[in-house]
């Protein structure tokens, strides 16, 4: 009985925060939910279908998520934070990805990753106040023989330096 | 399509299959890998496709985009059938002429072949390129010659004629005895024997039991799982229906990251197909056996590569490793008995089971049998995956088929076995190839890494590297692992930094010992590797950073300056245009002068100094030369003979 008071609770608070820009992206959860069948096993599965669509995961729709699985919000929340794919914070524009592999590493991807930190102002983990870049280090893109290689919105920058960054940064906006 | 019911169905069904192919038929395969992708194949697949259309070809030749086979360094990768013309670095230009030379003529397009950088010597073949020549391509080398996307291309090379010799012709407990027999060791790292593993499964009283792949291969630098899963996807679900006959599950799953997109794609649709088939689902083959799979992608966490972390992940949870005082072919995934394993274990399964365990123990060594994909990456001149019988020596591997090392530079070390694993320095490059001997040198096997390092590298550097990646993937279950590992990382980067201070490596060493001992699961006890084996071999470089403050092998950042000789600089102002932090004073026939308050030892100066020049140094562990005054700056034309 006192996880229905709960439930009362939170779909109170959805109402009230999520105003106009949840609607459609819960019918969208429910969907997403629907296809695994409501199983509390397919968690991360619907997590992981909710933000390749979405590009993060605003609260409404977690606990929607939660409600739905009958699956209690902080081991959600466990889930989000533990696992890389998931962002708790809206992403810009462009996703600029930096191959920290070892092989890319060897070949001086730290003094590339150190020129995109210069020229973008943010640090891996980050989105700009314009919501135009987020950075991200990855590990091992697979693409070792252009090393060091920057991936930014799945096109791969092969064989990059320092000195070539601002050339391949400016084509975005 | 009608699913297949029966063994003498499938054989009349692939006899179909190959009637209607005609092997004379011109057919131009293109890595479609995420490697050649990256360098471009897209725009050649679809040139091909333009080309063949507009010299109106279309009947008379196939195009088909394949799996990796390997040669990432020379991608995009063409090759064409029947007379096996193998293409490297092939740009959209370049397809009209393949198309009216090769496809119409007959004759090869000389410019685009392989050139042998030794004696000058062209090869035609793939096989005649000395990158493969040396391999042993088992498993990988299907891949060029099928579409990952079509069953058939798999059933024209005899694919699922092993499920149907292990369904038919042999009992679960045959096909248990052949895989034992074979000594086949899992790929992914630890080198367990899969027969026994698989045996325990079987022998459980559960009713309920599990296969699982394990495709969550997150070893930076390797990416062997990821060419065989999106390369051939149906060798990887063959090999695991028959591992399901053997142990008597009825259902698997496949773990897979989600940041291998094309691989979850070409594994889902190789499911679909199976099913369809009747490779997979209730009573396969008209046998009577069943077997359902279903795909889990991964989130994004190194730890989950780990079996218990994984099975924990499956279980819908945060994937933390649990203690293993019961083994997971006992009580795994929902405490039921699960045999895990490998991308490339599953898919040796089927080779061996059609091709005897006999056949396969002739491949390799005395304790390590069959061959074994490797991804040879960082500071070597063929890039690529590379398969190569057990046993055969480092040298071979970095020499022969990796063309060695790139620029004249000379070979310090080879990192093998990922984050776990560790350095193998050049007085150990006769060592044999296989899992008891690379851990007896202090590395491992792992999943089958192989990053080459040269004299630029920095092997504290290198220790600091993985140190930080296990820090950032450790899962803070186990205090070892989450502090422990920590505290190494901020030791290390301090002495990277040039602030390392006398007692720091043996409070490292006291610290990874406790570790090794400590730490809940395989993460954790192996995390001090990286610095134990690059200590052992490289103890000179550590001493170098704490004592003298200097970095020999000029890499870490803070313990290196640029300097301009005022001897060689010709005043081209080529570095003083190209500084991103306008550090370096100069003009047309002046000497450059680098202001070191100003510089970030981005290192462009240093890579932009025409090499007839050479005049950037990079110093370590010596004070910087003072400018030269002004007035002295000007270069004197015609002083100096190279000029």
């Amino acid at each position: 009985m006192d996880k229905d008071k709960v439930d009362q609770v939170d779909r109170h608070e959805c109402e009230c925060a999520c105003h106009g820009i949840a609607e459609g992206l819960i019918d969208r959860v429910d969907q997403i939910i629907d296809k695994h069948e409501c199983e509390a096993s397919s968690l991360i599965q619907v997590l992981l279908e909710i933000q390749s669509e979405n590009h993060w995961l605003p609260k409404e729709a977690l606990e929607r998520v939660a409600e739905r699985l009958q699956v209690p919000l902080t081991r959600i929340q466990h889930i989000a934070t533990f696992y890389k794919a998931f962002s708790l914070v809206p992403k810009g524009r462009h996703g600029i990805h930096v191959c920290m592999g070892t092989a890319c590493h060897v070949r001086g991807a730290q003094r590339v990753l150190d020129a995109v930190q210069d020229l973008t102002g943010i640090k891996p983990g980050e989105t700009d106040l314009d919501l135009k870049f987020s950075l991200e280090t990855v590990n091992c893109l697979g693409c070792c023989a252009l090393g060091p290689v920057v991936e930014i919105d799945g096109k791969t920058h092969g064989k990059m330096a320092p000195a070539m960054v601002a050339d391949v940064l400016k084509n975005y906006d | 399509m009608a699913r297949i019911n029966s063994s003498a169905e499938l054989e009349e069904f692939r006899k179909d299959i190959l009637s209607e192919r005609d092997p004379n038929k011109p057919c131009i395969s293109i890595c479609a890998g995420a490697g050649c992708i990256a360098s471009g194949a897209s725009e050649v697949i679809a040139a091909f496709n333009a080309e063949i259309e507009k010299q109106g070809l279309k009947a008379d030749v196939n195009t088909k985009g394949t799996g990796c086979p390997g040669f990432c360094e020379r991608g995009p990768v063409v090759v064409i059938y029947p007379e096996e013309i193998c293409y490297l670095q092939v740009k959209p230009e370049d397809v009209p002429e393949i198309v009216s030379q090769t496809i119409k003529e007959k004759k090869v397009v000389e410019r685009l072949l392989y050139v042998d950088p030794n004696t000058g010597e062209k090869a035609t073949r793939e096989s005649d390129i000395p990158f493969y020549k040396n391999q042993e391509r088992v498993i990988i080398g299907s891949n060029i010659k099928i579409d990952p996307k079509s069953i058939d291309d798999y059933l024209a090379i005899g694919g699922y004629s092993a499920l149907d010799k292990a369904l038919f012709q042999m009992t679960p407990a045959q096909v248990l005895e052949e895989v034992k027999k074979s000594n086949l060791r899992g790929r992914g790292g630890a080198g367990f024997p899969t027969g026994s593993k698989w045996e325990g499964s079987r022998n459980a009283p559960d009713e309920i039991k599990y296969v699982i792949v394990n495709a969550d291969e997150g070893d930076p630098g390797a990416f062997m799982d990821r060419a065989v899963l999106e390369g051939n996807p149906h060798s990887v679900l063959e090999g695991l229906i028959i591992g399901a006959y053997a142990v008597g599950a009825c259902e698997g799953y496949i773990y897979v990251r989600q940041e291998y997109p094309l691989a979850v794609e070409n594994v889902n649709l190789a499911i679909k197909q199976a099913e369809e088939y009747g490779f997979l689902g209730k009573n396969i083959l008209g046998s009577g056996f069943d077997f359902k799979v279903k795909v889990h992608q991964g989130a994004g966490a190194f730890v989950c590569g780990e079996s218990t972390a994984l099975m924990t992940a499956l279980e819908g949870r945060a994937g933390e490793p649990r203690p293993k005082y019961i083994r997971s072919n006992i009580k795994g995934l929902w405490n039921r008995p699960s045999v895990l394993n490998n991308v490339e274990t599953w898919a040796n399964v089927p080779l061996i089971i059609n091709k005897g365990a006999d056949w396969f123990t002739q491949l390799g060594t005395e304790s390590s049998k069959g061959t074994k994909i490797f991804s040879l990456v960082g500071k070597i001149n063929n890039t690529g995956l590379v398969e190569v019988p057990m046993g055969m020596t480092l040298r071979d591997i970095i020499y022969k088929i990796g063309g060695g090392i790139p620029g004249g530079k000379k070979f310090k070390a080879v990192q093998t076995g990922g984050p776990s694993g560790g350095c193998i320095p050049e007085e150990l490059l006769d060592l044999e190839v296989g899992f008891d001997e690379l851990t007896r040198a202090g590395s491992m096997m792992g999943s089958g890494g192989m990053i080459v390092m040269d004299e630029d590298t920095c092997m504290v550097d290198v220790a600091r590297y993985f140190l930080e990646f296990l820090t950032d993937e450790s899962c803070g279950k186990c205090v070892p692992c989450r502090e422990g590992i920590r505290q190494m990382l901020r030791i290390l980067t301090n002495i990277t930094k040039g602030k390392g201070k006398e007692g720091d490596i043996e409070l490292l060493e006291e610290l990874a010992e406790t570790a090794k001992e400590a730490a809940l699961c395989a993460l954790g006890k192996s995390a001090p590797n990286p610095f134990l084996s690059t200590l052992k071999y490289f103890r000179d470089e550590y001493e170098a950073h704490i004592k003298e403050k200097r970095c020999p092998a000029l890499s870490c950042k803070e313990l290196i300056a640029f300097y301009i000789d005022p001897e060689k600089c010709r005043g081209c102002t080529t570095c003083s245009r190209k500084c991103p932090s306008e550090a370096i004073v100069g003009g047309k026939g002046l000497i450059h002068v680098i202001d070191q308050e100003k510089c970030t030892k981005c290192g462009t100066c240093f890579e932009v100094c025409p090499p007839r020049f050479r005049a950037v140094k990079k110093i370590s562990g010596e004070p910087v030369p003072d400018p030269i005054p002004e007035e002295a700056r000007t270069i004197v034309r015609g002083s100096k003979e190279n000029e």
